[in-house]
C-alpha cells in the first residue's frame, strides 16, 4: 500500500526495460495464455476420440443388418398342393395355409442337396431347417401376387434362417452351438457346402429398410420401414400442429403482446417447459389424450400429439429469438409508410425471420423424431406386428411404432440377431438425424443476414 | 452563421398544417415533453433542433403516432392535422401514417428491391389500380426522391446495396410514394457523408414546393440551409419557436444564444 502511493506520488512507473526481454509478468500471461490453448485442444481432441469411438461402434456393429444370407432354389409349385381345383380361384388359393407350403419347400431344398450332389444325414425336415421360419410365408405371399405362376418350377430367393445368416457373419460359431436346439453342426455343413456351390449368399437385404418388424422367432425377416412409417405420420402430425401454433404464440408475444406480468410469467413458463423431461409429456399424453379423450393407443396421432408438446416450447424460442433479430428499423419503416401492425409483421419481419424459424423447427422435429420415452407410456414401443398403412386415417390411427421405439425393442429381445438389427436402426434413424440437423445449418448458413 | 442572406428569405405566410396545443410526453415516469405549443406551416421547412436528449425525435414521432409503439409511453394534450385531432379514438394510425410520412436516422431501405420498396406503400393502400399505374407512381417517386437517374436501369436490384446516400433517397421516394401531406425526417442525414448530405439538403428544399417538411437534426447549419422556421427544444421543453433568420441571427432566449453559440449542447 504505502509502495503504490510513493509510486504515484514519485514519477510514474516506466514498462519494464527493453522490449527485446519479456517482463516475468508478460510471461506468466502468456504461459497462462499457452496452457488454456492446451486445455482447448485436450478438450477438442476428447470430443472427437468419442465421436470417432461412436461412430466406429455403431457402423461395425450396425452394418451387418444391412446384409442378410438368402438361399436360391428351384421351387416347382405343385398344383395339387395350391391349387386342387385348378380353377385359379384366388379364394381358394388363398385357402391353402402356410402349412400347405411347407412340403413344397422340404421339396425344394432336398432336389438342390441332389443336385449339388451333396452327401448329409439330415432328413428333408432338417434341411429346410436353415430356412427362415419366414420361408412359407414369403412364398404363399408370392403365389397369391402371380398365381399363373401355379404348376410351373420358379427361382425363388428365401430368407435363410437367422443362425445361418450369423454363421455367414461369424456370430454363431460351431463350438457355441451345442445346445442351441434351432441349428446343428450337419446344417452348418450343409450351409458350408451351398455356400460353396454359390446357392447361398449374404447379400444387400432391402427389406430391412423397408420391411416390417417380426416376431422373437423370425429377426432374419425383421425390417424398420413400418416403424419408419409410424415414426413419418408423427413428424406430419408435430409439423402440421407444432410450427402453425408455435410460430402463431411467438408472434403474438413477440410482436402484439404487451409487456406485463403476465407475458413474463408466459415467458419463463416457455422456458421451463422446455426443460420438462419428455417422459413427463408422455404420461401427460395417456392421461389426456388416452384415457381422457379415449383416442387409439399405439396411434401415430397420439405421439404425434405427445411430440408435438414436446417440441412446442424449442419451436417457440427459436421463432421468437429469429423475430428478435430482425432490425426495428424494418418495423420501423413498414409502419412509417402506414403499413398496419399485421400488415409489417407479415410482409416484412416474417419473410427475414423465416429461414431461423424453419431452422428452429427443423432442430425441434430432429429432436422429436429421436425421441423414445413419451411413447412408452402410449404404447408404441412393443411388437407391433403390423403391415404398411394404406391410408392417411390409417397412418395415423393404426397401432404403430417409430423408430428409435423400434430400436429399444429390438435390443430388448434375446436374440442376439435382434441385437444386429437394433444398431443398424440406429444407423437409419442417425442418417435422418444427420440430414436433418444439416438441412438447419444449411439453411441457416444460406440465409444468414447481416444488417 | 452572420450569413446576411439568412434574414432575407422569403417567407410567405401559409396556413397552418399542424398544430400542438399543451402536448405533454411521459415514458413511464419520465417526462420528456413538457408543454409544447407549436403551429407548423404548410409548404414549409421547419427543423427541430436542440441538445441530444431534449425530445426532439419524441416530440416529432408524436406528430404521425409512431410513439404508440412504444408501451409506456404517454401523450396528452392536443395535436391537430389540417384541424382534426390525431389522437381522437376514431382515428386510425395507420391512415394517420399514410398522410403523414416519416424518414429514419439510419436509411432503412426493406431488403428488396428498389421498385418494390417504392411500391410497397401505393400496394397496401390501394393507389394503384393496375401495374402502368404502379410505374408510374414509382417512377415519378423515384423523381421526387432525386435518385431516378441513378436507379432507374436497375428498378430490380435490392435497395439494400445502394449506397448510404443513395439509400436515404430511396427512403425519402418510399415516403412520398404513399402521397403524404406532410414529411417527418428524424435527423435524415446523420449517417450520410457530405456530399450525400449536400444532395438530401437539396431534394428537401425541392419537397418544400408540395409537402410540409419537419425535420430534426442536430447540426445547426443544416437547420439554417434548409428551414424556414426553426424550433430550439432544451430538456422537453420548446424555448424559442419563429423564423430562422431570428433564431439564429436575434435569439431572444439566453438558451437559444448559447447553444447556437455553442456553449450547450
Ligand atoms: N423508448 C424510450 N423509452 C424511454 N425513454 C425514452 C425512449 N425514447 C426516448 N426516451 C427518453 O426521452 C428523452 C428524449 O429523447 P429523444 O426524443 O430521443 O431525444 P432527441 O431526439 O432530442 O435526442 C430522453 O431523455 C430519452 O432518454
Ligand atoms: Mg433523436
Amino acid at each position: 500500500m504505502t509502495d503504490l502511493s510513493q509510486n504515484t506520488a514519485s514519477e510514474p512507473r516506466k514498462h519494464g526495460g527493453s522490449l527485446l526481454e519479456q517482463t516475468p509478468r508478460t510471461k506468466k500471461r502468456n504461459a497462462a495464455e499457452k496452457r488454456f490453448r492446451a486445455y482447448g485442444i485436450a478438450a477438442i481432441a476428447a470430443g472427437l476420440v468419442m465421436l470417432i469411438i461412436l461412430v466406429t461402434t455403431i457402423v461395425g456393429k450396425g452394418t451387418g443388418a444391412f446384409q442378410q444370407t438368402f438361399i436360391t432354389l428351384q421351387v416347382e409349385l405343385l398344383e395339387a398342393k395350391l391349387d386342387k381345383k385348378g380353377e385359379r380361384n384366388i379364394e381358394d388359393i388363398k385357402k391353402v395355409t402356410t402349412f400347405g407350403y411347407a412340403p413344397i419347400i422340404k421339396g425344394a431344398v432336398a432336389a438342390a442337396v441332389e443336385e449339388l450332389g451333396i452327401e448329409t444325414s439330415l432328413k428333408p425336415k432338417n434341411l429346410a431347417g436353415i430356412l427362415s421360419k419366414d420361408a412359407a410365408a414369403q412364398l404363399r405371399e408370392y403365389v397369391l401376387a402371380n398365381p399363373d405362376q401355379i404348376g410351373q418350377t420358379v427361382e425363388f430367393r428365401f430368407l435363410a434362417s437367422s443362425r445361418v445368416d450369423g454363421y455367414m457373419k461369424g456370430r454363431v460359431h460351431r463350438e457355441s452351438i451345442g445346445k442351441d436346439k434351432n441349428i446343428s453342426p450337419e446344417q452348418l455343413d450343409l450351409v458350408d457346402a451351398l455356400a460353396a456351390a454359390g446357392v447361398l449368399e449374404k447379400t444387400f437385404n432391402l427389406d430391412f429398410i423397408l420391411g416390417a418388424d417380426a416376431s422373437d422367432a423370425r429377426p432374419e425377416a425383421a425390417g424398420m420401414g413400418v416403424s419408419m412409417l409410424g415414426s413419418l405420420f408423427m413428424m406430419f402430425v408435430v409439423l402440421a400442429l407444432a410450427l402453425p401454433i408455435g410460430v402463431a404464440a411467438s408472434i403474438y408475444l413477440e410482436e402484439f403482446a404487451p409487456q406485463n406480468w403476465l407475458t413474463d410469467m408466459i415467458e419463463v413458463n416457455i422456458s421451463n417447459l422446455a426443460a420438462v423431461p419428455s417422459i413427463v409429456f408422455g404420461i401427460l399424453g395417456l392421461a389426456v389424450f388416452i384415457n381422457y379423450m379415449h383416442l387409439p393407443t399405439s396411434a401415430p396421432l397420439v405421439g404425434g400429439l405427445v411430440l408435438t408438446l414436446m417440441t412446442l416450447p424449442t419451436i417457440i424460442i427459436s421463432t421468437r429469438a429469429s423475430l428478435k433479430s430482425v432490425p426495428p428499423s424494418i418495423r420501423d419503416a413498414a409502419l412509417g409508410v402506414g403499413a398496419s401492425k399485421m400488415q409489417a409483421v407479415f410482409h416484412h419481419v416474417l419473410p427475414l425471420a423465416a429461414p431461423g424459424i424453419l431452422t428452429g423447427t427443423i432442430i425441434g422435429l430432429a429432436q422429436a423424431l429421436g425421441e423414445t420415452a413419451p411413447l412408452l407410456l402410449i404404447g408404441m414401443v412393443g411388437f407391433i406386428a403390423s403391415n404398411a398403412p394404406e391410408t392417411l386415417a390409417d397412418g395415423l390411427l393404426a397401432p404403430n411404432s417409430a423408430m428409435p421405439a423400434q430400436i429399444y425393442e429390438w435390443a430388448k429381445r434375446a436374440d442376439p440377431a435382434f441385437y444386429e438389427r437394433a444398431w443398424g436402426g440406429i444407423i437409419i434413424l442417425l442418417i435422418f438425424l444427420v440430414t436433418m440437423n444439416t438441412l438447419a445449418v444449411i439453411l441457416r448458413r444460406r440465409f444468414e443476414r447481416r444488417w | 452563421m452572420n450569413d446576411m442572406t439568412l434574414m432575407e428569405k422569403t417567407v410567405d405566410t401559409q396556413k397552418i398544417k399542424i398544430a400542438a396545443k399543451d402536448v405533454n410526453v411521459y415514458y413511464g415516469d419520465s417526462h420528456a415533453i413538457k408543454d409544447v405549443n407549436v403551429e407548423i406551416e404548410d409548404k414549409t421547412v421547419t427543423a427541430f433542433i436542440g441538445p441530444s436528449g431534449c425530445g426532439k425525435s419524441t416530440f416529432l414521432r408524436c406528430l404521425n403516432r409512431m410513439n404508440d409503439t412504444i408501451d409506456i409511453c404517454k401523450v396528452k394534450g392536443d395535436i391537430l392535422l389540417d384541424g382534426e385531432d390525431i389522437y381522437d379514438k376514431r382515428v386510425d394510425p395507420v391512415q394517420l401514417r399514410a398522410k403523414v410520412g416519416m424518414v429514419f436516422q439510419k436509411p432503412n431501405p426493406f431488403p428488396k428491391s428498389i421498385y418494390d420498396n417504392v411500391a410497397y406503400g401505393p400496394r397496401i393502400h390501394g393507389l394503384a389500380k393496375n401495374k402502368a399505374e404502379l410505374d408510374e407512381i414509382v417512377e415519378k417517386s423515384l423523381r421526387r426522391g432525386a435518385i431516378w437517374d441513378e436507379v432507374k436501369d436497375r428498378l430490380d436490384a435490392p435497395g439494400t446495396g445502394l449506397s448510404g446516400g443513395q439509400q436515404q433517397r430511396l427512403c425519402i421516394a418510399r415516403a412520398v410514394a404513399t402521397e403524404p401531406e406532410v414529411l417527418l425526417m428524424d435527423e435524415p442525414c446523420s449517417a450520410l457523408d457530405p456530399i450525400a448530405t449536400a444532395q438530401v439538403e437539396e431534394l428537401i428544399d425541392e419537397l418544400r414546393s408540395r409537402y410540409s417538411v419537419v425535420i430534426v437534426t442536430h447540426s445547426m447549419q443544416q437547420a439554417a440551409r434548409v428551414s424556414q422556421k426553426t424550433a430550439f427544444f432544451h430538456l422537453g421543453n420548446l424555448v424559442e419557436f419563429g423564423l430562422t433568420g431570428q433564431i439564429f441571427t436575434n435569439p431572444e432566449d439566453p438558451r437559444t444564444e448559447s447553444y447556437i453559440t455553442g456553449r450547450i449542447g
